[in-house]
């Protein structure tokens, strides 16, 4: 494991020569991040490791896109998108246009599952999915639609556990160890970079996800983020987190509402 | 084994990782704790997805301490349990709160046993001890070097009474924990934590 000092120092170099702040990422986890990526590429010596990250800008792009954790899964704990696909999408389905922001989504099985309920609950022809990410590498996978074929059996299951009822193999063409989504889920889909730490708010939306992303980053920036959500959102517009996230130490509680026990919150008032 | 026996006196985290078999054991050790305790306890046990609030409330039902529920950054106190939840890395942060964490299995599991030790390790040193339970999988023996690394305490459970021996001698094998101790020694090692001894 890399010293405190030592990932201080890095944090330091990056936000000086590019820019990135990693200031108030949980320090547990980016420790380990930045631990792992300086084994894998062979150093020996944290200074070694440090001027090649800020001498070759091609190297930390590499850099960032390792540190970053990109775990994601379709329809990732059923039991949440029964929820938006009986109550919450019925509910914005009242409205002329729906805007969702996926954020921090990864390579995105996420934004292809929303797709997918949009669709069979006839909303996806006046829906249009923002899915942003600080990696670019995973943006370029999420665009292609293009995701493992081992990974589909899981995925199929929890499709049906979170009440889906066609055939899932529908919606995709199997080739060579990869499934490739229908690109008539894609259209609607709009991908782009966008950093939570700097970046601020682009439009108004009716329901934003966030999730398994905020564990990422500490109280203040938790904080920062929340209310870049709050910006960016509806009123009567709803906000979703991970199983494991709160909003509760960001924002004031008058203004949001928790969706039944779900890590779901209605913003209420302006 | 006798002379490497370290008096335990300002412990602040008691981690304790398992896998099959290691409900029993707790089950056997956690109703019996004498409250109140003057240490968190941390328990990091590999499960289905499927069991996922089932045993916080079975240990919350059977435990005499409150069980606090683990979210991310939840402050880390003493007198209560933490349970690891299902699919997440549990992780410590110098401002004594837990984090949680979605990156790759280790040692085809999340949580890892391995990950919180060592991270445990890292933030309390010598006022960590870690237990180690039965269970057929290598996780733990590296986060149990950890924490011996970092001069915390370690105790195994001795195989013989652990319902699946390879995690415990594993364990033993590769480290050199300062205890290895039956299920009901176990208890009796807790309970003596941070107090005077005779
Ligand atoms: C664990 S994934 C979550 C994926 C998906 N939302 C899910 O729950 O399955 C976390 C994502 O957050 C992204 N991320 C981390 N820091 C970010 C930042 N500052 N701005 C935007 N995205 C960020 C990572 O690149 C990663 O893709």
């Amino acid at each position: 494991m890399i010293e405190d000092i030592e990932l201080e120092a890095l944090i330091n170099d990056v936000y000086e020569y590019y820019g990135f702040d990693f200031g108030s990422y949980s320090r547990a986890s980016l420790k380990r991040r930045v631990s792992r990526v300086f084994y894998l590429d062979g150093f020996k010596h944290f200074h070694e490791f440090l001027s090649k990250v800020r001498t070759d800008p091609d190297y930390c792009k590499r850099m960032i896109d390792e540190i970053t954790v990109n775990v994601t899964e379709m329809f990732r704990d059923p039991s949440f998108y029964l929820v938006l696909r009986n109550e919450i999408l019925p509910l914005l389905g009242t409205k002329p246009f729906i805007r969702i922001w996926h954020a921090g989504c990864s390579t995105g099985e996420e934004v292809y599952s929303m797709a997918i309920m949009l669709k069979e609950l006839g909303l996806l022809h006046k829906s249009i999915l923002y899915a942003t990410d600080i990696n670019a590498a995973v943006l370029e996978t999420a665009k292609s639609g293009i995701f493992p074929l081992r990974m589909i059996k899981d995925y199929a299951d929890n499709y049906r556990d979170s009440g889906g009822q066609q055939d899932f193999s529908d919606y995709y063409i199997a080739n060579y160890g990869f499934a490739k989504f229908s690109e008539e889920l894609s259209e609607k889909m709009v991908f782009s970079q966008h950093n939570l730490v700097s970046d601020t708010s682009f439009n108004e939306f009716d329901l934003i996800l966030c999730r398994n992303v905020l564990i990422y980053f500490d109280n203040n920036l938790q904080k920062r983020v929340v209310n870049l959500f709050d910006d960016s959102l509806a009123v009567l517009g709803f906000l979703a987190l991970g199983t494991k996230e709160t909003i509760k130490y960001s924002i004031s509680q008058t203004k949001y509402k928790q969706f039944e026990r779900e890590k779901i919150w209605r913003k209420i008032k302006e | 084994m006798e002379e490497n026996k370290r008096i335990v006196k300002d412990c602040k985290v008691v981690i304790i990782g398992g896998s099959a078999g290691s409900l029993q054991a707790l089950l056997q050790i956690l109703p019996f704790i004498e409250n109140p305790i003057s240490f968190a306890i941390v328990i990091v046990v590999h499960r289905k997805n499927s069991d996922e609030q089932t045993l916080e409330a079975l240990l919350a039902l059977k435990a005499n301490i409150v069980v606090k529920e683990v979210e991310d950054k939840v402050a880390l106190k003493s007198g209560f349990i933490y349970i690891a939840p299902s699919n997440y890395h549990l992780l410590f942060e110098r401002n004594e709160t837990l984090s949680l964490d979605t990156s790759e299995k280790i040692n085809y599991s999340r949580p890892s046993i391995d990950v919180s030790f060592e991270s445990a390790a890292e933030i309390y040193g010598s006022s960590l001890i870690g237990i180690l339970l039965s269970g057929s999988n290598s996780d733990g023996t590296l986060g149990m070097k950890a924490i011996e690394q970092a001069g915390g305490i370690t105790v195994v459970q001795n195989p013989v009474s652990a319902e699946m021996s390879f995690m415990p001698n594993n364990a033993i094998l590769h480290s050199q924990p300062d205890y290895i101790l039956k299920t009901e020694e176990i208890l009796e090692f807790i309970n003596g934590i941070n107090k005077e001894t005779t």
